[in-house]
């Protein structure tokens, strides 16, 4: 009886703070989201400082340097005289580490343009899905369904196909792609309180159908938003590398991570560094955004409130 | 239970018009007349009007699109403007190498998936619960043509020598080659739904060894699957993986599960009958939804592999602007996937008394 008494006043005591903060709370405890977040951080950095960290910039060509040499590291027993190169030469005499560094830069903007493309368009489709009920959400919902009949990468592939190659189309593609996943999470939350006495009771005020949506309904929809919206940037960074590395994607001489292995991915076996570091760059970026995106995932849930998340 | 699976498969013939309106759409909307596309900046005005005319481009949109829906009926794809060959037969040579790469990544996956899943279950928050899901974690975040990459040059270089090595390339050793299984049976050359089936069953390196009874060809080329099927399935296995664990844990801590321990149960039998098969639910969609990704997987890996699928040519009829094939490809591709989302639907029918009795 005591115990449950200590543990409820606990609970009062970490309730303490509006939603929002407590969540912070929660996210900035989570384990992985901490690590996620730390790592995320490290990468942002390098986005930023790409030009003051870089060597060299990422599209010159150096002069008496080896193709596809091996890195260089003054640390690690590379003889004091040679000029230093972290991660190697690439195939046209640039260097790789300048280009992988440049590689985060656009990384972050493709991730992040197309999720922000594809939670505007599919959240204004699903919010007026959901809002407006049936014959409108019947029709929009299930041509989104067809969107998601293909196989998300293949789709990206023909819409590309349709457009020409370039990044410019590969986001627009990746975009669209991700469209439905969004419009699905908004109608959810929409349907989810469209009824409730609090809408009805702001309805009864007089406030107009566009304020009832955005001020009412919509902001419920923030929080799977935003945990979907993280982890979707990392599978749009995975989709773009991938069509890069087609060759479907961005064209040299661009620093893409996934269009430089593309450019290198028959050295392999003679040089595996041109390969391994901007794979592994991905992964980390990417690992990041699930980290986090899985952290915000349970802080964000008011259900495990007061619980100890790990 | 045949209430639902009529239902269900009624559900589909939306999905698939649907289907055939966007692929029929997207080489609509190719930027420019599609004929100088086709043929060539420079094709003169009359062979232009010989071509819109023969593919029916002269006609309104909806007579082009029911033109183009009968014509599928009767299984003609078109031809590829490329090396004219019917698209139909480049189908039944490329579909097979996907298929089996894909249904071997997929193997892979659910096995080693589950069977990782209920072993971090089982010891939860143990060392190897958190390896695993460490483990999990960087697996689904690695791009899949790196992985690949990264294999080749481990099974292909570096352990050379070894008897670990595998071959980082092509669909069978220099020598070996896969006779049309109507040659073998001395079939002639049947046309029709016959003749294409045949030529996908001669084209499956697997299935054609195993149908002619040429184990070496058979092993020859799983051993050249082993490496993309391992990439491909990595990141599957890594979602399979955590999705069996949180799905055991739920079904871990309900009440039928203290009531069989409670009765005395061997905890193994608890596990497998009870646990493990209502747990297996939202594993079976999860391993459904992850046929699309392990598709994608398959057209990225092959182009690494230099396996001759689906994937590979059609990335080179997307350079070559050979928009009939990108179309013809597409659709199948769909459908395939659309017919494991029915599978996978059918077999919540089997797993689970609720849905069958709705």
């Amino acid at each position: 009886m005591s115990e449950a008494v200590v543990q409820l006043q606990g609970e009062q005591i970490s309730a303490r703070g509006s939603l929002y903060t407590q969540s912070f709370r929660r996210l900035f405890r989570h384990r992985s989201a901490q690590l996620g977040m730390v790592m995320l951080g490290l990468l942002v950095l390098c986005a930023i400082f790409a030009k003051q960290i870089a060597p060299y910039d990422p599209r010159s060509v150096l002069k008496g340097v080896k193709r596809r040499d091996t890195p260089c590291i003054h640390l690690l027993g590379c003889p004091r005289d040679e000029p230093q190169h972290l991660m190697g030469i690439d195939g046209n005499s640039r260097d790789f580490f300048s280009r992988v560094l440049y590689g985060a830069r656009l990384s972050f903007q493709i991730g992040i343009s197309t999720i922000t493309f594809a939670i505007l368009v599919g959240g204004v489709l699903g919010a007026v899905a959901g809002f407006l009920g049936r014959p409108v959400d019947d029709m929009i919902m299930r041509s989104l369904d067809v969107l998601m009949a293909f196989p998300s990468l293949l789709l990206a592939i023909a819409i590309v196909a349709v457009l020409g190659p370039g990044l410019l189309n590969a986001l627009l593609a990746i975009a669209i792609i991700e469209i439905p996943i969004y419009a699905r999470v908004v109608r959810a939350s929409v349907l989810s309180v469209k009824e409730l006495d609090y809408v009805a009771a702001s309805r009864a005020l007089g406030a107009t159908k566009m304020r009832l949506l955005f001020t009412r309904i919509l902001p419920n929809a923030l929080t799977p938003l935003i945990v979907q919206g993280t982890l979707g940037i990392a599978t749009a960074i995975l989709s773009a590398a991938a069509l890069s590395f087609l060759g479907l994607g961005a064209q040299p001489p661009i620093p893409e991570w996934g269009l430089m292995m593309g450019e290198e991915r028959n050295s392999v076996f003679n040089a595996p560094h041109l390969v391994f570091f901007p794979g592994l760059a991905i992964m980390v970026t990417v690992l990041s955004f699930n980290l986090i995106g899985d952290g915000l995932r349970d802080a964000l849930d008011p259900r495990l409130s007061g619980q100890k998340v790990s | 239970m045949t209430q639902f699976l009529i239902r269900r498969l009624l559900l589909t013939f939306p999905v698939m018009v649907g289907i055939l309106l966007v692929t029929f759409i997207i080489t609509r909307l190719v930027p420019g007349n599609p004929c100088y596309v086709m043929l060539g900046e420079r094709a003169t005005v009359a062979a232009c009007d010989d071509f819109m005319h023969r593919y029916g481009l002269d006609k309104s949109i909806p007579e082009q699109f029911i033109r183009y829906v009968a014509n599928l009926m009767k299984g003609d794809f078109g031809e590829s403007i490329k090396d004219h060959r019917p698209i139909t037969t480049i189908i039944s040579e490329r579909l097979p190498m996907t298929m089996e790469l894909t249904i071997l990544a997929m193997l892979f996956a659910s096995t080693f998936g589950i069977l990782l899943g209920v072993i971090s279950a089982l010891n939860r928050n143990s060392f190897i619960d958190t390896l695993t899901m460490i483990g999990a974690n960087i697996g689904v975040s690695m791009p899949v043509f790196w992985l690949g990459l990264l294999l080749a040059y481990v099974f292909a270089l570096m352990l050379k020598g070894t008897p670990f090595v595998l071959p980082p390339s092509s669909r069978l050793t220099a020598g070996m080659s896969l006779a049309p299984l109507t040659k073998t049976w001395g079939l002639g050359t049947p046309t029709g739904i016959g003749g294409f089936l045949l030529g996908l069953m001669s084209h499956s390196a697997i299935l054609n060894g195993l149908l002619t009874a040429n184990f070496a060809l058979v092993g020859d080329a799983l051993r050249h699957l082993i490496l993309p099927a391992a990439a491909v399935g990595t990141i599957s296995l890594a979602v399979i993986a955590r999705m069996t664990r949180s799905s055991l844990l739920d079904v871990l801590g309900q009440d039928y599960i203290r009531t069989a321990r409670a009765k005395g149960l061997i905890y193994r039998l608890i596990i497998t009958r009870h646990a493990l098969r209502n747990a297996l639910i939202p594993i079976v969609t999860i391993i459904g939804i992850q046929t699309g990704g392990l598709l994608s997987g398959a057209v990225l890996t092959e182009t690494i592999f230099s396996l001759p699928g689906v994937g590979s040519r059609m990335v080179e009829a997307i350079l070559g602007r050979d928009y009939p094939v990108v179309q013809g490809f597409s659709v199948i591709i769909a459908l395939i996937f659309v017919f494991t989302n029915l599978i996978v639907d059918f077999s919540y029918a089997f797993l689970d008394p609720r849905i069958r009795l709705e």
